[in-house]
């Protein structure tokens, strides 16, 4: 795949401080990125740095072929939308949709061309006369993302779109970003700090933490083999559950902690191969089984439930394994409550093994 | 029904009685004194009030007389100038430090420091400033040489003759003595403007920036359609802060130039004070006085209408 955009060791610091440091990406031509860290790690700043709004320490990025580490933000072929719409409030819906068209000197008739069809892709076109102030959050978004529609550009950004939107609009909006991806084949970075958001709309994640990416992978790589402990217990809702201990590779492979030997044959090692001593072991809430599955399981052990949460569609249970508290999702229809005991188990397949010293993959 | 409502007029009974000495004082003072004033500028009163009505006689002899033209003269250039240079001004300044300069602290203080000293001193700093014998003028003169005109004569091009022979003494000018109030004024009102426009224009999103940046959109453009009509709300209130100085300017003439020189520099608020309290005719003051708060309710009022009333509809 030719890529989009090329991030070259890309260095960006505030003063003394190093946000960005040595940074490499490259993003394909249609992909749908999306970068994914807690607050403050640094994910705003490189999206600027793409969009040319701020200016880089060091390093190159390339768009469409073409370096345009030094070029004004208007000269790079983006769009961007921000979180908090950023719609100029006393222009109309079209005088924001036409501004910057008008601005570069571009015919009418191409104007009202180009605003005729981000309305009709975007469902604005009753929105048109009124002003920012008489729309609802998703409409403003909506004309925000039209802005950035009808500059005709090849990349588009996304800062936290939908981050000022409640929950239900959101849901909507972000079915709608995806379908808007599946029509234009636009390139497009998304910002995020919602996993929900990043696994539903990604081609690919990139996980970062500290101004570094940790784990640049599809939505089911990242969900299935984390590179490091902190990308596990970052994604998913609960957390994995975790269990510290050593692995054991004298016989058949086995971790042992606390709370047993737990069997780790069929478990899948990494590229360097089996790698003894101490580790991190985790299990995901809905790759526990409980009941009659758990029979099935070559680890198995009895726990006693202590909180029940249900949620209709399943069930979360936080159980107690002599003394580590385990999260496990249950079938919406459980009738689990505190103080019953259940035998649970897992496949070693399912689990997550991690370097104690570098937390990383085994 | 209706009985189980409670009375509105007893709803938030605590905040309401807490306010009405409040509400009393204002309408004693304000309504009362300015209602007073009203109906006596209709009399005869001297040196004490005196209920002895003589018409409209207080504002025939104000209207004739030459000082109280002046001073309107003097107020209307006064205020055209000061409200459009510490606009204009205020929001230059306000735009360049908002470029996140370097010792913006600094320079704001410095900016604002006139602010805080009051007329008294401003007008005494300016008037030697502006002073021939030892201020700007002398300054200039000296930095020529100070050669006397006799040496100068028949010279033809020469530096320094020119600035030995540079007048600047606006304070000393009938005809321009207004712009030598009007330069002190500015040298102190602006600051505070500046720090109002700058809280103002950093109260805007810096995605706003951003968005127009990505649009392409110069800056001088972004402030002129986007930034400046979202800022309407800090143009308010610096509007009514800078008129309020302009109408009540008084202590300013008095330490810069006591009015003069002649009657180049009076101004209404001092021809009201000179009257009640120096001239001993307190008719003729209140005559002088109703006229100020007629012309300021009649940029009031229609202001006010306009303001509340869209707020009611929209
Ligand atoms: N203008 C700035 N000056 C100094 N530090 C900044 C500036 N902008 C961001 N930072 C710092 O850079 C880090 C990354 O910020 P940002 O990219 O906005 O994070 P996020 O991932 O939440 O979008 C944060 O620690 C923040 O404090
Ligand atoms: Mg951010």
């Amino acid at each position: 795949m030719e890529p989009s955009i090329s991030i070259r060791h890309l260095d960006l610091s505030f003063g003394a401080v190093d946000v960005l440091k040595d940074l490499n990406l490259d993003i394909g031509k249609g992909e749908f990125l999306v970068l994914l860290g807690s607050s403050g790690c640094g994910k705003s700043t490189l999206l600027n740095c793409v969009a040319g709004l701020l200016d880089v320490s060091d390093g190159q990025i390339f768009i469409s072929g073409r370096n345009v580490t030094w070029e004004e933000p208007s000269k790079r072929g983006i769009g961007m939308v921000f979180q908090s719409y950023a719609l100029y409030p006393q222009m109309t819906v079209e005088g924001n949709l036409t501004f910057g068209l008008k601005n570069a000197g571009m015919p009418r008739a191409e104007i009202a061309e180009r605003v005729e069809r981000a309305a009709r892709i975007l469902q604005i076109e009753p929105l048109l006369k009124r002003k920012p102030a008489a729309l609802s959050g998703g409409q403003r978004q909506r004309v925000a993302i039209g802005r950035a529609l009808v500059r005709d550009v090849d990349v588009f950004l996304f800062d936290e779109p939908l981050s000022n939107l409640d929950a239900k609009l959101r849901t909507d909006l972000r079915a709608e970003i995806k379908e808007l991806h599946q029509t234009l084949g636009n390139t497009m970075i998304y910002v995020t700090h919602d996993q929900i958001e990043a696994m539903t709309l990604a081609d690919r994640i990139a996980i970062m933490r500290g101004g570094l990416i940790l784990q640049l992978d599809s939505p089911k790589e990242i969900y299935n083999r984390p590179a490091n402990k902190y990308v596990a217990g970052f994604i998913g809702s609960p957390s994995m559950n975790f269990f510290e201990g050593v692995v054991d590779l004298g016989g058949a492979p086995v971790f042992s902690c606390e709370a047993g030997d737990f069997d780790l044959s069929g478990y899948e090692f990494g590229a360097a191969g089996p790698q003894g001593g101490p580790a991190w072991l985790g299990i995901r809430p809905e790759h526990i089984a409980h009941g009659p599955d758990a029979a099935a399981c070559p680890v198995r052990m009895e726990a006693t439930v202590r909180l029940v949460e249900p949620l209709g569609s399943d069930t979360l249970a936080r159980v107690q394994v002599g003394e580590r508290l385990l999260w496990i999702r249950l079938d919406g229809q459980s009738s689990i409550r505190p103080g019953d005991t259940l035998t649970i188990g897992w496949h070693a397949e399912r689990a997550n093994l991690f370097d104690s010293a570098t937390e990383n993959r085994i | 029904m209706a009985a189980s409502r409670p009375n509105q007029l007893f709803r938030n009974k605590s905040a309401k009685i807490a306010a009405i000495p409040m509400i009393a004082t204002a309408l004693v003072v304000f309504l009362g004194g300015t209602i007073w004033t009203v109906a006596h500028s209709f009399t005869s009163s001297k040196l004490l009030p005196k209920w002895d009505l003589v018409g409209l006689t207080q504002y025939e002899r104000l209207w004739g007389t030459r000082r109280w033209l002046i001073s309107i003269e003097n107020l209307m250039i006064y205020g055209v100038c000061m409200l459009v240079f510490c606009f204009v001004i205020g929001f230059v300044l306000a735009a360049l430090m908002d470029q996140k300069i370097r010792f913006e602290n600094t320079f704001r203080a410095i900016i604002l420091y006139p602010y805080a000293l009051s007329f008294i001193v401003t007008g005494l700093v300016w008037q030697w400033i502006l002073n021939p014998e030892f201020g700007l003028q002398h300054v200039i003169r000296s930095l020529g040489g100070n050669r006397p005109p006799a040496e100068c004569e028949g010279v033809g091009l020469s530096l320094s003759c020119w600035l030995s022979g540079i007048e600047f003494d606006p304070l000393y000018n009938p005809r321009i003595a207004i712009y030598g109030i009007l330069i002190a004024a500015l040298w102190q009102g602006t600051g505070l403007i500046m720090v109002l426009m700058l809280a103002g224009l950093r109260g805007i999103d810096q995605e706003i920036w951003r968005a127009s940046r990505v649009d392409g959109i110069p800056a001088w453009k972004t402030y002129l359609f986007v930034v400046i009509p979202m800022m309407r709300p800090v143009f308010v209130t610096t509007l009514v802060l800078i008129g309020a100085a302009i109408v009540k300017v008084y202590d300013l003439i008095v330490a810069q130039t006591g009015g003069g020189p002649g009657n180049a520099t009076e101004m209404p608020a001092k021809y009201v004070y000179d009257y009640m309290f120096g001239g001993q005719n307190l008719g003729q003051g209140f005559a002088a006085s109703t006229m100020m708060l007629l012309a300021v309710l009649i940029v009031v009022i229609p202001w006010a209408f306009m303001e509340f009333g869209r707020k009611n509809r929209g």
